[in-house]
């Protein structure tokens, strides 16, 4: 075990270098640079901006710098808003982003999981039927309109919910249904897939042949078995939803992550757009890691060595 | 079966090694050095338990593993390392295999046509697609199907159909080994002595020989001429299907076949199996060499074991 | 079926099972099919019955059924499954298990009285559960154990089945172990609560030859030792030579012979019991060529006219094509329905690779009596 955590370990490490690395040439690669914009800026004060900055450095020394700050977990200062770092940016918007998406977690998997389940149960009956065409719509309608929708609805017809802010809890509900929307969708086709092969299984059999009830055959057998594959694709979809959406947050109003990370790819704010992408990347390969931490407590058969 | 050339094995297989590591610790040994030999024409039967390594040794002759060590000759050209093009292309055509589960080795979306006709296409047989239909047509009455089975898919096919098609696979290249794996196994009875019928038929037509691997033994020793045991991947002992079952020397042997259920109730019901354990035998497989009991009889074992086994 | 007898072995011991008239059809997408036509078998107290036949003939059905395991897509058009058990109070009752509610068949019958050991070890196990729990789970329901005398049996229980270091055993996972010692513990799962029926679906069909003698000798042990009833269901006839007192032949969705073990194995009068018997290779067979049945069994999409097997019978008469035989009794406890035991059929001999065969076994049988 501790062989396979230090290895582990360590490849996530590579895969973030490389994660840096590709972002870093990229961006450089793209013609024109941070402080270029409509109003002309004398030569010197773009001379001095670039010393600041240490524009001027050979690439490979820019980037040796950003590594070593990274190291440190430093990711610079932004270029565009003076006085502010990149770790301020990310400091700020976290928290919005983080309860929104913990909130949304939990809605997706208090849905998600008993929809699969009522519906793999009533395999062919309307239960079924219905909690596929709610997932169908779910994952074809994209966020943005369900947003819309329930907007008008909710907020404009009914007036039950603000039309925008976090201020109050009821603010939640709306960006919360909006963004889970397509996780519930999906993650309760996943269940009721795996479920309905589960109890297929000729282990469920055995059971109900031990003389078991048919409560316990699905509490204890079923279920567990049935969770495996739909663990597998919580990891990204978690590092998806605590790290926020930008359409949401810009619908809502939520000063969350995705409105600075936006932001900062339109003005080419190089250390923004660095560090966010990195601290994206660094949120969803540990989320992968703990799912497949996950994965040994559920599945025996899976041992790590 | 009088024609059977007997000078030149069409098959040689020396020492052959199947190691598969797993990871830097763990290397799975699954076969450890077994060497045999198949004439034209004949029969060999490969028997052993699961994890004996008798459906490796098929593979690793086919070629779809690459071989950990020994060597493999056939048809008198050397098939171990890497193949040059002219080999691999004799390889293809002149051996082929049948697998046990006719389902899942036979393309659910392809036509027995498509399937059967697949190795004509890419092995430039028959001029025309008349020529190749024509072909496999012929085949298909060969193996008790008929013409107009052609353009179903098999899943429109009874399982004891299904292994027709995968044996006219396999057939239609005329080729000079079959190597069948399991090939009855998931069969019924009375449908599992339809398929063997046909397999000798067609031997006696077309002079191929088979690998016969099987768990089965009684129906290993209806088909084959000669059979080799494979116990945790060595052959413990090899013969004639008389030296064999009338003469079984190993321990190993002589518990498979006490372990043959007889159709017989009056036998059954007083008989008990030997039991063998390997673990608990003190007997090292590694430590033996093979030797030679009489005719083509041979036994894997040191020289002390053979003598005790011999006096027993 | 009108004439349909009351088929069965004059033993001395108590009728525990006994299934009459079963009738059972699928719903499928490709329409109904009629899987048991009529099914009549009893079991007796300790005694062991094998039903024989091809896969689809309907004997894992049948069993499923006495189960309550049937598929949702299954219908049970008429029948009685009649069970004789002794109550709580030590009273002797019978139920029909056909009309009993799902809820309670499953609750007080499954697994307490009636019990099944499957036929792929490597599948019927929880892989996400310690063996230890899926053998105490059963007892804990049934048996109101708690928890170390639930662990205390099952030790034990593990030790009956032959598995070694059963205290390291308890803890692991099915994964864990090889076929051989999975079907050990699915037998011990089955006789965890006592039960008097044990029903074994092809328990050896997935295992090795060897594995399979051990595994039929354990099963032969305990049911002397518990003085269980067993029912079999199989079709290798090499099983059911080992294990059985009584046979069923089932063919299409019906019984088409039915005998003690001798009267199947030595006398048989069904020509599809022949076929059976000679398709299966013995040690000596050294013909060209094995007696086969042709053809393959009926697709009961179609419900059969006459005799289901008449297409692959070369001993069918006229008849076959329109009637279906009825049970015609040999003995007090041997039954074939065929018409060839009709007084007016002609006399036909059963072919000669199977009367050399049957010479050569009663020949091999005088050796061990």
């Amino acid at each position: 075990m501790t062989r396979f955590l230090v290895k582990r370990i360590g490849m996530m490490i590579v895969t973030l270098f490389l994660i840096a690395l590709l972002t870093f040439v990229l961006m450089h690669a793209v013609p024109g640079g941070p402080f270029t914009s409509d109003k002309q800026v004398s030569k010197a004060v773009m001379d001095a901006l670039n010393e600041k900055y240490k524009l001027n450095d050979p690439l490979w020394k820019q980037f040796l710098d950003y590594m070593r700050g990274l190291v440190r977990f430093d990711l610079g200062p932004s270029f565009k808003y003076q006085g502010k770092t990149v770790n301020d940016f990310i400091s700020n918007g976290l928290p919005y982003s983080a309860k929104l998406g913990a909130i949304t977690l939990v809605f997706v998997l208090c849905a998600s999981i008993p929809m699969g389940i009522i519906s793999a149960l009533r395999n062919g009956k309307w239960q079924d039927m219905l909690v596929m065409a709610l997932a169908t719509v779910g994952v074809t309608i994209p966020s943005f309109v369900i947003a819309t929708g329930l907007i008008y609805f909710f907020s404009f017809k009914l007036g039950w919910t603000p039309v925008y802010g976090v201020d109050k809890w009821q603010g939640y509900i709306l960006p919360v249904i909006a963004m889970g929307g397509y996780s519930v969708s999906f993650l309760a086709r996943l269940m009721r897939s795996s479920l309905l092969d589960v109890m297929g299984q000729d282990y469920i059999r055995t059971a109900r042949a031990k003389g078991i009830s048919e409560t316990r055959v699905i509490l204890k057998h079923a279920l567990r078995n049935a969770l495996i594959p739909v663990i597998t694709v919580l990891g990204p979809t978690v590092a998806n939803l605590l790290t926020g959406s930008f359409v949401i947050e810009k619908i809502f109003a939520i000063p969350g992550m995705g409105g600075y990370f936006v932001n900062s790819v339109t003005q080419r704010d190089y250390t923004t757009i660095m560090g966010m992408t990195v601290f994206y990347a660094a949120f969803l390969i540990a989320m992968v890691f703990i799912v497949d931490l996950f994965y040994c407590l559920i599945d025996p058969r899976i041992k790590y060595d | 079966m009088s024609e059977i050339n007997l000078k030149e094995p069409l098959l040689q297989v020396q020492n052959l090694v199947q190691h598969f590591p797993i990871s830097r610790s763990f290397t799975v040994k699954a076969v450890n050095g077994v060497s045999f030999y198949i004439r034209p024409g004949e029969t060999y039967g490969l028997v052993g338990e699961s994890g004996s390594g008798k459906t490796t040794i098929g593979r690793s002759v086919i070629r779809l593993y690459n071989p950990t060590g020994g060597q493999m000759l056939f048809q008198g050209q050397d098939i171990t390392g890497k193949l040059d093009g002219k080999t691999r292309e004799m390889l293809r055509k002149d051996m082929q295999m049948i697998f046990q589960d006719p389902m899942a080795s036979l393309n659910p979306r392809k036509k027995v046509e498509d399937i059967i006709g697949e190795g004509l296409e890419i092995h430039h047989i028959g001029a025309s697609k008349q020529e190749r239909q024509a072909l496999i047509g012929d085949m298909l009455k060969k193996v008790g199907l008929s013409p107009e089975h052609a353009a179903r898919y098999p899943h429109q096919f009874s399982g004891g159909q299904r292994q027709r098609v995968g044996i006219a696979r396999a057939l239609i290249m005329n080729p000079k080994l079959i190597i069948a794996d399991e090939c009855i196994s998931a069969l019924d009875v009375s449908i599992q002595a339809q398929v063997v019928n046909l397999m000798r038929d067609i031997q006696e037509e077309t002079h191929c020989a088979y690998l016969f691997i099987a768990h089965d033994l009684s129906m290993v020793k209806y088909i084959s001429d000669r059979i080799g045991v494979l116990h945790l991947g060595y052959m413990v002992e090899s013969g004639t299907k008389e030296e064999i079952f009338s003469n079984p020397v190993h321990p190993y042997t002589k518990s498979l076949l006490s372990a043959i259920p007889h159709p017989n109730p009056e036998v059954e019901k007083r008989r008990k199996a030997i039991t063998y354990d390997y673990a608990s035998s003190g007997l090292d497989y590694a430590a033996g060499t093979e030797h030679n009991v009489g005719g083509t009889h041979t036994v894997l074992g040191t020289d002390e074991d053979i003598r005790r086994w011999q006096k027993q | 079926m009108s004439e349909a007898k009351v088929v069965g072995n004059p033993s001395a011991n108590k009728k525990i099972l006994d299934i009459k008239n079963l009738d059972i059809s699928f719903q499928t997408n490709a329409g109904t099919i009629h899987a048991i036509r009529g099914v009549n078998l009893d079991l007796c107290k300790g005694e062991t019955v094998a039903i024989v036949g091809e896969s689809g003939s309907g004997k894992s059905v049948t069993m499923k059924a006495v189960m309550g395991l049937l598929d949702s897509n299954a219908t049970v058009n008429s029948g009685e499954i009649l069970y004789t058990y002794t109550d709580e109070k030590g009273q002797e009752a019978t139920v029909d298990l056909l009309k009993l509610p799902k809820k309670q068949l499953r609750q007080n019958f499954n697994g307490q009285r009636i019990a099944m050991v499957f036929q792929d070890p490597m599948t019927s196990l929880d892989p996400t559960m310690t063996i230890g729990k899926q053998i105490m789970e059963s007892m804990f329901l049934h048996l109101q154990m708690d928890k170390e005398a639930a662990k205390a049996r099952a030790l034990e229980l593990l030790e009956l089945v032959g598995i070694p270091d059963a205290e390291k055993r308890f803890k692991n996972y099915p994964h864990q172990l090889s076929g051989g010692m999975r079907q050990r513990v699915v037998i011990a799962i089955a006789l965890s609560a006592n039960p008097d029926i044990l029903i074994c679906d092809e328990p050896t069909t997935a295992l090795d030859v060897t594995i399979q003698a051990r595994i039929l000798e354990l099963i032969m042990e305990i049911q002397q030792k518990m003085g269980l009833s067993v029912v079999y269901i199989t079709h290798d006839l090499g099983v059911v030579a080992k294990v059985a007192d009584y046979v069923d032949v089932m063919y299409a969705g019906k019984i088409v012979e039915v005998g003690n073990v001798n009267e199947i194995f030595f006398e048989p009068k069904h020509p599809y019991t022949w076929g059976l018997l000679s398709a299966m290779p013995d040690l000596e067979t050294d013909d060209d060529r094995l007696y086969s049945i042709p053809g393959s069994p009926p697709n009961l999409l179609r419900e059969p006219k006459g005799d289901a097997f008449a297409a692959r019978n070369q001993f069918a008469l006229a008849i076959d094509e329109k009637a279906e035989p009825p049970l015609f009794q040999i003995s007090p406890t041997h039954w074939a329905a065929t018409w060839l035991l009709h007084p007016d059929a002609p006399k036909v001999e059963m072919p000669p690779e199977l009367v050399a065969r049957l010479a050569r076994a009663r020949k091999e049988a005088e050796k061990y009596l």
